[in-house]
């Protein structure tokens, strides 16, 4: 007998075509299923979804849940979770506690009640993996894996400096698989080792030359890039480009984009970087998300998350090391910073985006007009960059933004009146529709990620699927599912979690040219303080798992560009 | 979550290369053992206290487990300990610096099934450190970078040359950098303490300050940092040296290119405390408006600071969590283990790889004597003997496989030498908190 049936629903599962249509699904050990030939066929569990909508579950691309930066917020915000409604333990559930930095069962159990069933941490440390695969372990119910931030990594900028790019494309396969993480994360390229070399350190641009080093971010860019489509990596380089939230920013944005040349690229919280004015005046500050939303659309190799602000209280935190001390200056507020030999860097600070700012307001309004401004809704994800613009929970009232241009009008009412006149979102009428919401928040992100088996309803996906109860008011619709189900299970019901799932790690093991190894052992026991040895991380630290495969995309596909949209099922 | 090396006949001897040691916040993983059955005949690149931790190590022959002074089998053991904890009110879970974070994770998991109180270790060292932390942040670093980049090396409180005795060798002033190719002709020590320590030696300047004055002391230099004018009489008179030294240190300071300041328990365990740390914090942050300027706690044990990792990831706080409402709450001084016991608040107890009977104040000891408790450790302690349920367990990094976070929490496995008949403390706590949630459900339905 077949596990599950839900019939009956209005089902939204565009990557096969349908539009709200009624439709049965069939699950079994954890997949969907044809329908079964025989019509009088009998499941185990039958779920009547009739007069409910029925999408795939949530997958977000780009958020913060695991890892030393993660934690190192939940160490440092005490204050804002004692505020905050904490998590309960029942018979079966841990217990957590919230603020915009929730622990790790809180984090797990409060995706699954959403309706998100996978979520990728965006910037780990390869030295500190290990750890981001620990929490991992304690992060219940969802699917999970991460980005693995390598834009100041001296390896990858010596084989840059010396024009050596087979040796630079071998190593980024070999640090992915040792770290067992999923994509090549770029965070503010170059500038992050500026940073440890200068007070206030940073680059002001793409072709400013990197300390010791010599190169340039655009050459990290553009050579990281090319070694990620040639290793056929399920995920384009996810890029963080330079200069994150300053006055102007938008030229380095644009430049990012050139300087892929024609390369798969991910620009992720893309609305911190689309700011027009100059030399940090508050003044001239205004949108430039028309500009840069035209380039994106006319060049397929691009796709882009948002970063959408909110405003409320949160934490900022990023593999930006200069950012991070930025952002406490200008709030004068507490802040966390760590370097990270050989690798990387990391920011910490509170952050509150109010209302009645000029910059906060025109930070939510450049978000907004983002997803409004991008034709093809597969090139752009919600997102928050949880928790730096807002926290992943916000996902139902931006949804309701996007959906309702009469209430996103009476919003605009309440922000600074200045953001009318520095962007176009007061012209904006268009309104998404379900199937667009379906496409940005699930669909698009799993095919921007390389995952096959999710992001849609068709035979041999996951059974990863999310059933709401229409309501007018799309934030109330989408911010308590009636039904959550996880590898065929039914885990939550209206955000009750009804059993506890480990959830997958997602993980790539790319090819490589292993004669590489005894190059990178020698410089790594030169420099490291840890043994070479004990780097890469074991496959113990995987309870389950799913090595999400590579191919070779310029064999395949010879000297054409894979835009997003060139995979099929 | 294990990586462990092949285990070979008792006989024979074998080479364990890149093993790690456990005993300090070092975290060394460099060491490699030559090991003859039960016996680690050799420790190479070990220091003097990794020596002693490596080398003496023999198989414990007592019994794995006591119930009430008695030998009982494990099974009876982790029965009576979960009766123990599920009957009691308010149960207390303390200690877990010295065991890995596998068995950590499962601690605080027991801590959260039985609603206790969960305390680690930190709130005895570091904790004044952690709530400075809360309060002002803080700028850090890996100790790799202060390999490749620090140019001045300050210690505060802190005694390396004894409490971590690579310290200075593998991490902080002999190493050649990246940008240090002449290793330590490269780099300015300066060392404050309140007494000459063996470590004053390695100190290209010694600064000796009065006792229970640190707090002046960096007070003085956050003032100097800023430029800001100040009476020499009165800093001489608070600080035990005279204002043109410390406008020296502070013209150091400005000029290093990268400079790191580790402290230790001599600035958090004196007068001032937290308030200290929060000052050496926030000096340290002030100074990051001239150059680049990193701090470091040096932490203790080998792995509280994966203590402080996992208590933070499951509860959201690092130490001192309550969760007897439901749900986590956070307290130092409610909540953190010294406090609960002295005030004669837990009704019962299970201590983790620590030994609270050995070094808590009278009152604490006297309470923790009074009430049931389950204690593990891999030698018999004062905590074990007064235990209600003692297990004798295998040995974190010697018999034991598993993760340790190193003082700046970068995450080290462990290679173990030779296998315990021990069962590990991970083994006893997974027994135990199958147990205990046996337990809750018989009572919810004995409710219902």
């Amino acid at each position: 007998m077949i596990d599950l049936k839900i019939s009956g629903g209005y089902v939204y599962d565009p990557a096969n075509g349908l539009d709200g249509q009624v439709r049965d699904l069939w699950v079994h050990n954890g997949r969907i299923v044809e329908n079964p030939s025989h019509p009088d066929e009998k499941p185990v569990r039958h779920l009547n979804a009739a007069g409910l909508v029925v999408m795939p579950g949530g997958v977000d691309m780009h958020c913060h849940i695991a890892g030393p930066k993660v934690n190192t917020a939940r160490k440092m915000r005490p204050e804002e979770k004692r505020r905050d409604t904490p998590v309960r333990r029942t018979a079966s559930t841990h217990s957590g506690s919230m603020g915009s930095v929730p622990s790790t069962f809180a984090t797990g159990y409060k995706y699954l009640g959403l309706g998100y069933t996978t979520a990728f941490d965006a910037a780990v440390p390869p030295l500190s993996a290990r750890h981001a695969h620990e929490e991992f372990e304690d992060t219940p119910c969802i699917d999970k894996g991460f980005y693995v931030l390598m834009g100041n990594n001296h390896y990858v900028m010596n084989s840059i400096q010396n024009q050596e790019l087979e040796r630079l494309q071998a190593f980024v396969g070999w640090l992915l698989g040792a770290a067992k993480g999923y994509a090549a994360k770029l965070v503010n390229p170059g500038g992050v080792e500026v940073w440890k070399h200068h007070q206030a350190g940073n680059v002001s641009g793409l072709d400013e030359p990197v300390d010791h080093f010599g190169v340039t971010p655009r050459q990290i860019i553009r050579e990281v890039a090319h070694s990620v489509d040639r290793l056929g990596l399920p995920h384009a380089v996810h890029v963080h480009c330079n200069n994150l939230g300053m006055p102007g920013n938008w030229q380095t944005t644009l430049e990012t984009m050139r300087a892929l040349e024609g390369h798969r690229g991910h620009l992720t919280h893309i609305q911190f970087h689309s700011y027009g004015g100059g030399e940090g005046d508050e003044n001239t500050f205004n949108s430039k998300a028309v500009e840069l939303a035209d380039y994106v659309n006319a060049h397929e190799n691009l796709t882009v998350d948002v970063g959408q602000v909110l405003f409320g209280e949160t934490t900022s935190m990023t593999g930006d090391g200069p950012l991070g001390y930025f952002l406490s200056n200008v709030y004068g507020t507490k802040w966390f910073s760590a370097d990270i030999e050989m690798e990387s860097g990391c920011g910490i600070a509170p952050i509150q985006y109010r209302n009645k700012s000029l910059v906060h307001s025109l930070q939510w309004a450049i978000g907004l007009e983002w997803y409004l401004l991008i034709q093809d809704p597969w090139r752009v994800v919600m997102s928050t960059d949880h928790p730096n613009g807002g926290s992943f929970l916000a996902y139902p009232q931006i949804i309701r933004l996007l959906m309702d241009r009469t209430y996103r009008q009476d919003i605009l009412k309440t922000v600074h009146p200045q953001v009318r006149q520095r962007s176009i979102l007061a012209d904006l009428d268009r309104e998404y529709t379900l199937g667009e919401i379906c496409i940005v928040t699930r669909a698009a992100p799993a095919r921007i990620l390389g995952l096959h088996h999710k992001g849609h309803l068709g035979p041999g996906a996951d059974a990863d699927i999310t059933i709401y109860t229409p309501h007018e008011n799309k934030e109330i619709m989408f911010e308590l599912p009636r039904y959550v189900i996880k590898a065929g299970k039914i885990l939550a019901e209206e955000g009750d979690i009804r059993e506890e799932h480990l959830g997958k790690t997602l993980h790539v093991r790319p090819d490589y040219d292993p004669d590489i190894e005894p190059d990178i052992a020698d410089w790594f026991e030169q420099y490291y303080s840890i043994r070479f040895r004990n780097y890469p991380v074991s496959d113990h630290y995987l309870q389950e798992s799913e090595q999400i495969p590579c191919r070779n995309l310029e064999t395949s596909a010879g000297d054409d560009v894979p835009g997003p949209d060139s995979h099929g099922d | 979550m294990i990586e462990s090396n092949q285990v070979s006949s008792p006989e024979e001897i074998k080479i364990v290369k890149d093993a790690t040691c456990t005993f300090c916040g070092c975290v060394c993983d460099d060491i490699d053992l030559k090991v003859q059955g039960h016996e680690i005949l050799e420790a190479k690149r070990a220091c003097v206290l990794g020596n002693g931790w490596f080398l003496n190590h023999g198989v414990d022959t007592r019994p794995d487990c006591f119930v009430e002074g008695r030998p009982a089998p494990v099974e009876e053991g982790v029965e009576r300990a979960a009766q123990i904890l599920t009957r009691a009110r308010y149960p207390l879970i303390y200690g877990l610096s010295d065991t890995t974070t596998e068995a950590q994770r499962v601690a605080v998991g027991i801590g959260d099934w039985i609603g206790g109180n969960i305390d680690t270790t930190t709130s005895v060292c570091h904790g004044p450190s952690g709530m400075a932390f809360q309060g002002v942040g803080e700028a850090t670093c890996s100790l790799g970078e202060v390999r490749n980049r620090g140019d001045l090396i300050m210690f505060w409180g802190s005694n390396p040359a004894e409490s971590h005795p690579r310290h200075f060798t593998k991490y902080s002033l002999m190493p050649k950098g990246m940008f240090l190719p002449n290793g330590r002709k490269d780099r300015t020590c300066v060392i404050v303490d309140v007494r000459k320590t063996k470590s004053a030696r390695a100190a290209d300047i010694f600064i000796q300050i009065k006792p229970r004055k640190d707090f002046e002391a960096l007070w003085t230099l956050r003032a100097l940092a800023q430029g800001i004018d100040l009476d020499p009489v009165e800093v001489e008179q608070e600080t035990g040296n005279p204002l043109s030294l410390w406008q020296d240190l502070m013209d150091r300071m400005k000029a290093a290119k990268f400079g790191v300041i580790f402290f230790g328990m001599g600035l958090t365990m004196t007068r001032g405390k937290h308030a200290n740390s929060e000052a050496l914090l926030t000096l340290t942050r002030d100074m990051n408006r001239y150059t680049r300027f990193v701090c470091k706690a040096n932490r203790g044990h080998g792995n509280v600071s994966g203590a402080d990792n996992v208590v933070s990831w499951r509860t959201g706080y690092p130490f001192g969590v309550n969760l007897a409402r439901g749900y986590p709450r956070f307290n130092p001084g409610e909540y953190t283990a010294a406090d609960v016991l002295a005030r004669g608040e837990a009704d019962a107890a299970m201590i983790i790889a620590s030994d609270p009977m050995a070094n808590f104040s009278q009152p604490a000891r006297q309470h923790l004597a009074s009430i049931p408790y389950v204690a593990m450790d891999p030698k018999e302690t004062p905590t074990t003997r007064s235990a209600a349920v003692a297990f004798t367990v295998a040995t974190y990094g010697i018999n034991v496989p598993g993760t340790v976070y190193r003082m700046d929490d970068i995450p080290i496995p462990l290679r173990p030498a030779f296998e315990s008949s021990h069962p590990s403390d991970l083994e006893i706590l997974q027994g135990i908190e199958r147990r205990v949630r046996e337990l809750n459900r018989q009572m919810i339905r004995a409710d219902s």
